[in-house]
């Protein structure tokens, strides 16, 4: 049985999910509802891995949705530059639905319980099909799957604390003119070229050359994934929206969906309009390399003065996506090989500190920087975990964060812009202030007498001491995640070796 | 610009208006609602624009005619259309489905009361802005 479904294993990533969460609906039970969607994330994460064993062995993988050949019907179209981001999404799916059940139980409502795992599993099946799909008008679809599901999952916060309901509007606000504008793109695109699948879509842009209408798209679809993925000026809805979500669901989409975007944008600039496109050279380095590095500085000054610190971990995520763009606004294999991996190992160090932050919401009730203090003895591996993960941001040695920094302090030498690097040095340093600060509240305070905690289940902290020790496996032991990156950055830049 | 430039692009004005106001009326209104309202004013600029350029200039409705020669408009651009305006209705109803709960928590949808409010909760009571 299983050797007829394996060359189907591409749609079988999406439809898993997809198919998963109507039926979640049946259960009535939160219980039997997490067992369920527990299977369906794990089987996602098996198939993910799977696929990328495939395409790291054969290259590219093609599937022809309903036998309707590329480019006419959909296609679902794998390389080495999608194949780790649907490892990165199904793999924090799978956590984080491990680590999810105590959160839910204790921060949504009771009648409200069951619905959040079909919510959660629309967004899973969203952000993969946007990953996998090889249609542009396909990948807005998705887009929209997924977003539509993380307004709702936002929203769920309200039982704790009701600003997640202005969070979410505000969410879904921003979200709808990123994805209107995004669309209104690939309508351009289509007039320009009448094909909407991304590789036919490459060919034809690279053999009209420049035009106005073309244009016009390219400004369009950068607007419209620069909100989704919160770029620096763009990203107002995404501090509060992280901070009132509930803990789980910030761990997902802290870790997931803006990964997603910047990987929409990589395959846009990079795959779709190309190198032939002159215009793309000025808006990476006069519109990209400006923004990644302002994005890199002014939301980590910020991060310094939050005194909540799911917010402040928040505003730390904006400045990591500062770090990403900049690989990417290099346009060197060097510099997209480091924002690929910076896509990977910032899922995994973010996804640890949400993780941890998490935790301590579910035993102090909130996520206040007072509420961590002293908690290093109350919560000797949650915080133990805080720490590993705030190491990684910050980037020492044995960690990923290292990885990724070296990684772009490198491709920023190669493109000769070598003051680039001290600024992501002096970056750095900034996130030592703003992890500092909690790991100081939390070590070097004594416990206030009425707090009484104990440490957090066991699973809860599997997942995240999972995500941890994932962050200095995959430090000490770079040679996979790097040629994996290096590959997707040679997929994107259409050189084959 | 001459007449027949601006005469035969008819739609495209439209679709010019409709989403500069669609997106107007998202950022200067107060009101929850009227927010969502002019954010489907934006999405049906976007439909329009696609209904626009699946027509094809002598064409028909692409239902198949007998005999050769026959024009037919592109349907594709009608048909992903339905998509977006089936993400457009899911898009109002989440969005008003928050605004009733918003609504219930915080006792008006006008948006800078909320943010008052929200100021409160951040920063405590008397805090100054």
């Amino acid at each position: 049985m299983f050797a007829n479904l394996s060359p189907h294993l591409a749609p079988l990533q999406v439809v898993i999910p997809l198919i998963a969460a109507p039926l979640s609906l049946f259960l009535r039970n939160a219980t039997a509802a997490w067992l369920f969607a527990l299977v369906a994330t794990w089987s996602a994460f098996v198939i993910a891995c799977l696929l990328l064993v495939q395409v790291l062995d054969q290259g590219v993988l093609s599937y022809a949705l309903g036998g309707w050949p590329p480019p006419w019907g959909i296609e679902y179209r794998l390389d080495a530059a999608n194949a780790p981001v649907l490892v990165i999404v199904s793999g924090i799916g799978a956590a984080v639905m491990t680590y999810a059940r105590q959160g839910i139980l204790a921060e949504i409502e009771k009648h409200n319980q069951v619905l959040f795992f079909p919510v959660f599993l629309l967004a899973l099946a969203g952000l993969l099909g946007v990953t996998i799909t090889g249609d542009a008008f396909n990948l807005f679809v998705f887009l929209e799957i997924s977003s539509l599901s993380t307004y709702v999952l936002v929203s769920l916060g309200a039982n704790r604390d009701k600003r997640a309901l202005s969070a979410a509007i505000s969410y879904l606000i921003a979200g709808t003119i990123g994805a209107t504008f995004f669309v209104i793109g690939i309508g351009l695109l289509y007039m320009a070229t009448g094909t909407l699948n991304i590789m036919d879509l490459a060919m034809r842009i690279a053999d009209m050359g420049d035009s106005r209408l073309v244009r016009a798209a390219f400004a369009f679809i950068i607007v419209g994934i620069g909100l989704k993925l919160a770029l620096f000026p763009l990203h107002l809805w995404l501090p509060n929206a992280y901070t009132f979500a509930p803990s789980a669901v910030t761990v997902f989409i802290a870790a997931t969906s803006t990964k997603v975007a910047v990987y929409v944008l990589m395959r846009f600039v990079f795959t779709v309009f190309g190198t032939r496109f002159d215009f793309q050279e000025l808006t990476l380095s006069y519109l990209f390399l400006p923004l990644a590095l302002v994005g890199m500085f002014v939301p980590s000054i910020v991060a310094v003065f939050q005194t909540n610190v799911k917010r402040l971990l928040a505003y730390s995520s904006i400045a990591q996506i500062g770090y990403m763009l900049l690989g990417l606004s290099f346009a060197t294999i060097a510099g997209l090989t480091a924002a690929s991996i910076h896509l990977f190992n910032h899922a995994l160090m973010k996804g640890a500190l949400f993780m941890a932050v998490g935790a301590v919401a579910l035993r102090m009730g909130s996520t206040d920087i007072d509420a961590f203090t002293g908690l290093g003895r109350k919560m000797p591996w949650t915080m133990a975990a805080f720490v590993a993960g705030g190491l990684s941001l910050i980037g020492l040695p044995l960690t990923v964060g290292f990885v990724s920094k070296w990684l772009l302090i490198e491709a920023a030498f190669a493109s000769g812009q070598w003051w680039i690097a001290g600024f992501v040095v002096m970056s750095s340093l900034i996130a030592v202030i703003y992890v500092w600060r909690v790991v100081e509240l939390a070590y070097l305070h004594d416990t206030p007498e009425h707090v009484n905690v104990t440490e957090a289940p066991a699973s809860v902290l599997v997942p995240m001491w999972g995500l941890v020790l994932a962050n200095f496996y995959f430090g000490i032991n770079a040679q996979f995640t790097t040629s994996v990156a290096r590959r997707a950055a040679e997929a994107l830049l259409g050189v084959f070796p | 610009m001459s007449a027949e430039f601006i005469l035969g692009h008819y739609n495209y004005w439209v679709v010019i208006v409709l989403m500069m106001a669609g997106l107007y009326v998202v950022v200067s209104r107060g009101n929850l609602v009227k927010k969502i309202i002019g954010l489907n004013i934006f999405q049906t600029s976007v439909f329009l624009l696609y209904i626009s350029m699946g027509k094809v200039r002598g064409g028909t409705a692409p239902i198949e005619i007998e005999g050769t020669g026959v024009i037919y408009s592109n349907p594709l651009p009608h048909v992903l259309i339905l998509t977006a305006i089936v993400v457009g209705v899911a898009t109002t109803a989440v969005g008003l489905a928050i605004i009733v709960r918003i609504r219930e928590a915080y006792g008006t949808i006008e948006e800078d009361e909320i943010l008052k409010i929200d100021h409160i909760l951040d920063f405590g009571e008397g805090a100054q802005d």
